[in-house]
């Protein structure tokens, strides 16, 4: 599944368009610890998080996550939709809890 | 940017305290990186690296000055900072351990994985510090 269809598949909001839209997900990954998931999320994820700072778009992009999807509601803040923007990263929204937006990935992948 | 032979030397300053503009000098290397070409998975590892280490230049010492030596090699990372130094290295090496202070955890940062990251994806680290002095981190991640 690509970064497009994801948002095709219209379970998300979209908060940032960024580019990379035809780059294939690798699959979601979860955490709000941003060094761990710096260390620790495999390139290419779509990544579900309630971190919506600056420095998790810094994040996504060094480690080369495909999208970042902010669950439970959270939003970036001003200087951090700045930065997507301008880094050309995608970020998606959803009022789910952060299982739940992974599971949704995660069958979409493996439907 | 100046060149030798064929070596090719970035240098960033980096500002301390502005986590607006952390990761700036990391990002820089991955464009120039990806831009000469260098394997994906060889940039993947430098950014990583390298940003935790400039994350930590902000974080805890008032920023410093990181040296990007690219070779066909290898690419060499000299973190320098002017920072409190390290008490215990072996200690601070330690996955979990962190002194971050609260403000620094709320923006998700914190969690004693810094300078773990830092050797995980790299072939080559050294730290060398001295408490009230400053510390000074060397990266390599081989190329070939």
């Amino acid at each position: 599944m690509r970064v497009q269809d994801l948002i095709d598949a219209g379970n998300f909001k979209v908060l940032n368009q960024g580019e990379g839209l035809n780059r294939e997900i690798t699959g979601p990954y979860c955490c709000d610890l941003l060094s761990l998931a710096m260390g620790n999320m495999p390139a290419g994820s779509a990544w579900v998080t309630v971190m919506g700072n600056v420095n998790t778009l810094a994040v996504a992009s060094l480690a080369d996550a495909a999208c970042i999807i902010l669950a439970q509601g959270s939003t970036l803040d001003e200087n951090a939709l700045e930065k997507a923007k301008e880094q050309k990263i995608t970020v998606l929204q959803t009022q789910m809890p952060i299982f739940d937006a992974a599971l949704t990935v995660y069958r979409y992948l493996h439907a | 940017m100046k060149d030798t032979e064929d070596k090719i030397t970035l240098f960033y300053k980096i500002p301390g305290n502005d986590f607006t503009r952390a990761g700036e000098a990391s990002s820089n290397v991955k464009s120039k990186l990806k831009m000469m070409g260098v394997r994906p998975d060889i940039v993947r590892k430098v950014a990583i690296a390298m940003y935790e280490g400039e994350i930590n230049m902000v974080i805890h010492a008032s920023g410093g000055t990181i040296e990007v030596i690219i070779s066909p090699e290898e690419i060499e990372m000299i973190l320098k900072d002017q920072g409190p130094g390290i008490e215990d290295i072996e200690l601070a090496m330690t996955a979990g351990y962190s002194t971050a202070p609260d403000n620094i955890r709320n923006l998700g940062f914190g969690a004693g994985m810094g300078l773990p990251n830092m050797k995980k994806y790299t072939d080559e680290m050294s730290v060398e510090s001295q408490v009230g002095i400053g510390t000074t981190v060397t990266m390599k991640v081989k190329i070939i």
